[in-house]
């Protein structure tokens, strides 16, 4: 959260609330909502690092707002964050470790595991394709996520079928 | 109790070998199935592994080895090819990966025809034909021949000449097989709108997008059905569908 919420203040100041609208508006309804007391948090702990500073403003009828905005060292660090790239996404290592000793147990068959576990992307998936038809048209951000996600588990699926194969050759 | 509907499609121990050159390939080996009406059921699994034979096996385009099929409890076992096509304009509408359109005939002819053999009177086929192009977003494009089309766009007409009749089962082979990822999510789209006014379709494919679009999922390895799954869509347990989509911190 601290990456994102520093490149939503690049744009321009901005208290806590504000930022929560428009990281909800970015990613859609697609994207886990964000906890305002975790943005909260974070923004805490921004400042507190002298990534972002904090203004109060005084409101009239209700509780004072901070409002705040990107130190020099803030934008150094958003620049560093896009200047490297990402790790690789992982490969389910929980289940491989399952897959790899059912046999030696004799607690677990594979083809049994392999089928229960593709069920469960299956159901993940249907519900992928849930969330992008109920999602706006337009927010090709928000599509992309969902896309990015059903690619992943397209991944994990094929990879399903490829130990189906050579498991049940052995059978 | 009252007794369970008669399946649209049911088949009990199909087997098909394929003999080509090398050794014989047992494409289908035993597979019982049941599809009842309004079900949206996907075949999916490795390329090989028997999924578009079975398809056509079920559509008559290929007659098994073994075993028997019931069409709406009907026994097909003695069905001539002359009845299977009729049965495939009226009552089996297909489409395929590579669309198969008439490439000399325009959209409109292409989606006409089979209505035409059907016996349905021109004017009647016609209306059909308009309705079912302007729902896939085809109008105006009547007079245009296949190859001057997409391939969205072409496997959208494939999908309105294989429903012009109303058949009440739809096979599909790997219909976004060729088509880039828009295309895949339009079929999965139209498909998926077409089973909620309830069509019932059989989907082989192998791509988990396009099958997830259906509430029954079959796994097909090496010729038989290994895992056949109800989606429910129930959201699994733990993090599951925010988890996948969660960034990171």
């Amino acid at each position: 959260m601290r990456l994102p919420l520093l490149a939503l203040l690049a744009r321009g100041p901005a208290h806590g609330y504000e930022l929560k609208q428009d990281l909800e508006q970015l990613l859609g309804s697609a994207y886990p909502q964000p906890n305002v007391g975790q943005i909260y948090v974070t923004l805490g702990r921004l400042e507190k690092s002298g990534l972002i500073e904090g203004e109060e403003v005084e409101q009239s009828s209700r509780p004072n707002k901070k409002i705040y905005h990107l130190t020099d060292a803030g934008r150094e660090a958003l620049r560093a964050w896009f200047e490297e790239p990402e790790d690789e996404p992982r490969v389910r290592d929980e289940f491989f470790m399952k897959l790899a000793l059912a046999p030696q147990t004799g607690l677990a068959d594979q083809i049994a595991l392999i089928n229960k576990q593709r069920r469960q992307y299956l159901n993940t998936m249907r519900n992928l394709s849930k969330l992008a038809a109920a999602e706006d048209r337009d927010n090709r951000i928000a599509h992309l996520l969902i896309e990015g996600a059903m690619l992943h588990l397209q991944a994990d699926l094929d990879w399903l079928e490829r130990c189906q194969e050579e498991l049940e050759e052995l059978e | 109790m009252s007794e369970s509907p008669t399946p649209l499609l049911r088949a009990e121990g199909l087997v098909k070998t394929h003999h080509g050159e090398g050794a014989p390939a047992r494409a289908v080996r035993g597979v019982d199935l049941s599809v009842v009406r309004g079900e949206f059921v996907a075949v999916t699994g490795p390329s090989g592994a028997g999924k578009s034979t079975l398809l056509h096996l079920l559509g008559g385009l290929q007659r098994p080895d073994g075993g028997s099929l019931w069409l709406d409890g009907e026994r097909t076992d003695a069905y001539t090819e002359a009845r299977w096509a009729v049965e495939r304009r009226k009552r089996i509408g297909i489409v395929f990966q590579f669309f198969n359109l008439v490439s000399n005939l325009s959209v409109a002819d292409n989606v006409e025809l089979p209505a035409l053999l059907a016996g349905v009177p021109p004017r009647q086929a016609r209306a059909e034909r308009e309705e079912l192009l302007s729902e896939l977003g085809l109008a105006g494009k009547e007079r245009s021949l296949p190859g001057e089309l997409s391939g969205g766009e072409q496997q959208r007409v494939a999908l309105a000449r294989a429903l012009v009749n109303h058949p009440p089962l739809l096979l599909a082979d790997e219909p976004a097989g060729s088509l880039d990822s828009k295309g895949t999510r339009e079929v999965m789209r139209l498909l998926s709108r077409f089973h909620q006014r309830g069509q019932t379709i059989v989907l082989v494919t192998h791509d988990a997008r396009l099958a997830s679009a259906a509430d029954r999922v079959i796994s097909f390895f090496d010729g038989r059905i290994v895992d056949d799954a109800e989606l429910d869509g129930t959201p699994p347990r733990r993090t599951g569908i925010s988890g996948v989509l969660e960034l990171k911190d």
